[in-house]
Formats: C-alpha cells, structure tokens, sequence
C-alpha cells in the first residue's frame, strides 16, 4: 500500500520535476503560477516543516516525559485512570478545532511572551525578529505551540505504556536496596522505558511534520524566506499543499506539489522507520 | 422502555440537526446589512419559463458562493421542485468540470481565456457553439486596515500599489499623509496581509493595481498575492481576523467580511475625490465597465473598469462569470438553465447586499437578459 502511494507520487511528480527551471532540492522560491514556466523549490517548505515540528518536540517531550512518569509512578491509581484518559483525550480533537483555537485564542494571548522574548533573547538567533507581525501572532512560535499540544497524547499514551511494563522485580529490587521514589525511577524506569520514549517520540515528530490544517490555519505564509527565528511564518509542505490544492488546474502546476508531497512522504516514512527500528531493537517489548 | 429510549435517540437525532442546520447559515452574510438599505436593484423584469432539467448542476469559483446560494433561494422560490446545486470548489475546477461536461454551469473569477485553449475546450464541449462568459455576480473588494486613531482613510491606487509592494513602510507616509489632510497618522509599521491561499481576489486586487497604480505596480498579476511583503493569512476569514488583530495592519477582503468584522474601509480616490464602498458606487462602477466579448459573449474589460476615474464609482469590485453553452445543450437543461439565470438577474438581485454582494446596475441587467434569452 505504502509503496504503491509512493509510485503513484512519484509518477505524478515527474512530468513537472522534468520541467522545473530551478533546483527542486535547494532553491527557496516557488513560483507554479505560469504551468509553462515552472520555478519551484523545496528547501523553504522543508526547513519551516522540520524546524516547527522540532519546536513542538521540544516542548512536547518533557512535558509528556513528566505526565508519564506521574501517571505510572507516583499518582494513585484512582486518579491516574481518569487523567490518562483526559490526557488520551487530547488526540481526539478534531486538528481543525486546534487552528482555529491557536489561531484566534491562543495566537493573541502568546503576544506578549513572545514579544518579551524577542526584546530580551533577541540576541538567540531563534528569538531573533521574524517575518511576521508578533502582534498579531500568526508565527511558528503559535503553530509550534500548538503542534506540542496535537503530539503530547501520542507521546503520553505510548511512554506510560512503556514504562508501566517495567518488571516489577526490577523495582522491588531497587527499593529493597534503600532507593528512594526518585531513585527507583532514575534507576529501573527510566533506562528500561528510554528506547520506548524515544520512538514516542519519533512517532509523534511524524504527525507533527504531517500535520495540515491546524498548521495553514494558524502559520502566515511570508513571501521573505525563513530565517531561522520561532517569530518567522512561513509554509510547511502540508500546509502549502492545502493552501493550493482547491485551485489545482493544470497537472503541471499539480505536480509540483506533489512533487512537494513525496519529499514530505518520504521523510515522514524516514522518521517513523527509525521509531520502528528503535522500538524493534529491544526484545524487552516484544 | 424501549419506546422512551427511541424518545431519547430521537430527540438527540433532532438536536444535533439542528445545531448542523445552524452551523449551515451563511456565515458571510453582514450584520449591518440594514445601512446599505435604498440600495439600487434593478428593476427589470423577465417571465420565467419553469421546467426542463430538475437537478441543475454548477461548479466553481468560491468568491460567488454567497450570490449563488441567494440566486438558488429565489429559484427554488420561483419554479417549484427545481434545484441547482452550486460546489465552490474554485475557479479553475468550475472551468475544468464545465469543459469536461460534468456540471452544466461553470462559475469562473475569470473568462475562458484563449491562451489556454479553454474557449475551443469549451466549444467542443457545447457541441461546436461557443460558450459565453455571462458576468452575473459582482463582488467589491474592501481595502480593509487597522490603524488606532485613524477611521477615515482614503487612499488611491498608486499608493496601495505602493504599500502592497513595500514601497510604502510608514503609516505617516507622505504618500498618505497628501490623501489625508487633517489626519494625524501615527508613526507606525504597516504590516501587509495577504491571502496565502490562491484566490480569484487577489487576482481581481492585482489586476486593479496594475491598472489603477499608474506604473508603481511592478509586479504580475495573478491569483497569488506577488508582493513580496507582509504575511499571508489563510483565506478571506482569516485576512480580515489578522488585520483586526494587528495594529497598522492592512489588508483586503470580500465586502461581506469587512462588514462582518466591522473593519474600517478605506476610501478609493481615482482622481475625482475619496469614494466610500458603498451598493451604489459599486454599482456605478460597473456602469463604467466595458465588455470586450463580442455579441452576447458579455467578457469585461476590467482594465477600464478598475483604471476608470468616474465621479462617485468604487473601482475596485471583483467579477465572477457563469459559463454556459450559448447552445447545444439538450432541450431540457436549456429550459432549466435559462430559468435558473432569468431568475437571478431578476428576482434574485433583492437579497444580495444582504450577502456582500452588488446589485446589478439597470443597464447590465438589461444586456443580462437578452444574453439569457438567446440561449438556444
């Protein structure tokens, strides 16, 4: 099936790639608005892609790291049910409902911490003044945010699964020895669950760089190009798809979007294949 | 038990219908529709032949979708137990599944245009007759800003070509600033913001500026914004909620947005004195218009229209065309087509400036109908 997605793609794509006046891989423009003369490059989409599903990662993880743990080790178990299930909760909002929440509830309300950052950590080249209005907030800052938000169930859900299968002789043995709660975590729960963490992780890295209308409805598009600053807008690959796809009119301009959207399947294949190789390598959870 | 238990799934069924049907009421519509009251409807008349084809079909442009639900209103008034059913679903899909034959009217930002091969797709389409670009719905274009302490401004064509391409930083601008006598503008950025999705309204917004910004335009035309400033918001809903969140920002929205937001709107100065958006200076622009199609082929030329300067017209008014066979479709949907378009020039006009839209001016009606009725 994924392979024949990946054909499918693939023979979309080449017609237009065959055309395409500038460097599909490197350039930062695109211009697919005269079919006969296409101009497009990737290298932009890909950055603003990585580079805010990065950002929500950041937050995401220690955060879910956090509820994990707590859920798994220190709350009792009447009130871990009901908060795993609020927690689980969160991946069932439709990711229209996130747009719209991060982009007219969440977006205002960042302005003032992101212009606080700006003035005070300008200096940090991801604080650095963007391309977008702050005031207005319609930023990868705001979208990262929210991203964080979508994957934090897929990374709570997996992790707590993980680390609720630690083998109890492991902490009993620990204890026995004197370990405080802390101690019993850092020592048993923590390196046995690492490799489960971590292709949580993967995992949702891969719906963040996938994710599309919660991303088109929040992020502004800039006609600068990205520059490595969190108050930048910009397209993501999916986003850009989305944003066209309506006026979709001649299969060369069509092409270069999915053109677009192969390098996006492709990468996203790539990061839940190495989630899978990670999980794969441990025989504990098998 | 049983039966109470029905009662109740019954009941949710019926609630939740209702919570859709209300999700499903135009949201374009403006709250402050009553201010545009004693606005210009045409007054002509045409009979209308009910019959033919039951289920019409139609296709396109989104920017025409408030018209158009209006216009199906009026007809399922009209002929009972008609229907046409309108898919916004763009322009250039409109132009594709009409060629294709899938639907029987294809809405369009723009006409058939040559270069592309769409006016002989289309002819084959209608078995060997031309098909007309017939401009029923027209739209203006509100330039919509955000500026604290500044409600009235006017602006022109130049100056917006010059803002929209980043000639222009300022809101104390000189350039403005000679627009607005007696008007203290602040010393702040102007953010631009554009639409990020391609649309026919950015197109129909370029085009003004490159007809009416007297060479400071330098850039195409085209449905996405070419700029090369500000940020992009998605969609025209998103346009008008980013300019009502940014101080000093500017953008442009459907008229029916800017009411909805109640954003301030500035005035259009082609050289004969500011003029407000309003039912009738759009109307008067229209007027202005000339067609460049031949015989009932009613194709705008909307460079004289947006380079225009008449006295009291608002320029900057976005047209949407239905395309349909002038002839070659089989009996019945000719019948139906020509009664759904009879009604909508006609009795379909009254509740458009309840949607955003503009009536047609009398004169426009009246080459409309004669379009309509030669349709064979």
């Amino acid at each position: 099936m994924i392979a024949l997605i990946g054909v499918f793609l693939l023979i979309q794509a080449i017609p237009s790639l065959a055309q395409n006046n500038s460097s599909f891989l490197f350039s930062r423009s695109w211009d697919t608005g005269d079919p006969a003369n296409l101009a497009f490059g990737v290298l932009d989409l890909l950055l603003v892609t990585v580079f805010s599903s990065v950002f929500a990662l950041v937050i995401a993880m220690p955060v879910s790291l956090g509820i994990a743990l707590f859920l798994t080790q220190y709350a009792p178990r009447n009130l871990a049910r009901p908060f795993a299930y609020l927690v689980d909760l969160l991946a069932a909002v439709p990711s229209i409902i996130y747009g719209l929440w991060g982009a007219y509830v969440l977006a205002p309300a960042l302005e003032p911490i992101s212009t606080w950052l700006n003035e005070n950590l300008g200096w940090i080249p991801v604080f650095a003044e963007g391309n977008t209005s702050l005031v207005i907030g319609q930023t990868i800052f705001t979208a990262g945010i929210v991203l964080a938000v979508m994957v934090l169930p897929i990374i709570t859900a997996i992790t707590r699964e993980v680390f609720d299968r630690t083998p109890p002789m492991q902490i009993e043995g620990a204890l026995a020895l004197g370990a405080t709660k802390w101690e019993v975590v850092r020592t048993t729960v923590l390196p046995f669950g690492r490799a489960g963490y971590v292709s949580a992780s993967m995992l949702g890295l891969g719906r963040a760089l996938g994710e599309t209308i919660a991303v088109m409805i929040i992020l502004a598009s800039t006609s600068d190009v990205f520059g490595w600053s969190l108050f930048d807008g910009g397209d993501t690959i999916a986003s850009k798809i989305a944003r066209a796809a309506p006026e979709f009119n001649d299969p060369r301009g069509a092409g270069a979007y999915i053109a677009a959207g192969l390098v996006l399947f492709v990468l996203t294949f790539v990061v839940n294949a190495i989630a899978r190789s990670i999980v794969a390598g441990r025989k504990e959870y098998r | 038990m049983k039966i109470k238990r029905y009662a109740n799934v019954l009941g949710m069924v019926a609630a939740g219908a209702l919570a859709l049907s209300a999700c499903g009421s135009d949201a374009n519509a403006p709250q402050g529709g009553g201010q545009n009251s004693g606005a210009p409807a045409p007054t002509g008349t045409a009979p209308v032949e009910c019959g033919g084809k039951q289920a019409l079909t139609a296709e396109g442009s989104s920017a025409q979708k408030g018209a158009m639900e209006a216009f199906i209103a009026a007809y399922r008034q009209q002929c009972q137990g008609q229907q046409l059913a309108y898919t916004p679903s763009g322009s250039g899909n409109g132009v594709k599944q009409f060629i294709a034959a899938q639907v029987d009217i294809g809405g369009s930002d723009s006409a058939l245009k040559e270069d592309k091969g769409e006016v002989e797709k289309a002819a084959e389409r209608c078995g060997g007759n031309p098909a007309w670009n017939l401009p029923l719905v027209f739209g203006p274009i509100a330039v919509v800003h955000k500026v604290e302490g500044v409600t009235d401004l006017a602006l022109n064509g130049e100056v917006l070509a010059k803002i929209f391409s980043g000639g222009i930083k300022k809101w104390n601008d000189p350039a403005i600033a000679a627009l607005n006598s007696g008007v203290t503008l602040p010393d702040t950025d102007i953010t631009v913001v554009y639409r990020a999705d391609e649309s026919g309204t950015t197109d129909n917004f370029q085009k003004y500026l490159v007809a009416a910004g007297k060479g400071a335009w330098t850039k195409d035309d085209g449905k996405t914004f070419n700029g090369g400033v500000g940020q992009g918001a998605q969609g025209s809903a998103g346009v008008a909620e980013a300019v009502a969140a940014g101080n000093g920002a500017i953008g442009y929205v459907e008229w029916s947005y800017a009411q909805d937001k109640n954003l301030a709107m500035a005035k259009l100065d082609s050289g004969s004195g500011p003029v407000e958006l309003t039912a009738e200076s759009g109307g008067k622009a229209i007027d202005a218009a000339t067609i460049s199609g031949e015989g009932n082929d009613l194709r705008l030329d909307l460079e004289a229209l947006y380079a225009s300067n008449a006295p009291g017209a608002y320029p900057l008014v976005l047209a949407t065309y239905e395309i349909v066979c002038s002839k070659g479709y089989d009996a019945d949907t000719t019948k139906a087509v020509k009664a759904f378009l009879t009604t909508a020039a006609t009795t379909g006009q009254a509740s458009l400036v309840e949607a955003g839209y503009l009536p047609l001016p009398q004169e426009f009606q009246t080459k409309l109908l004669t379009a309509i009725k030669a349709i064979a």
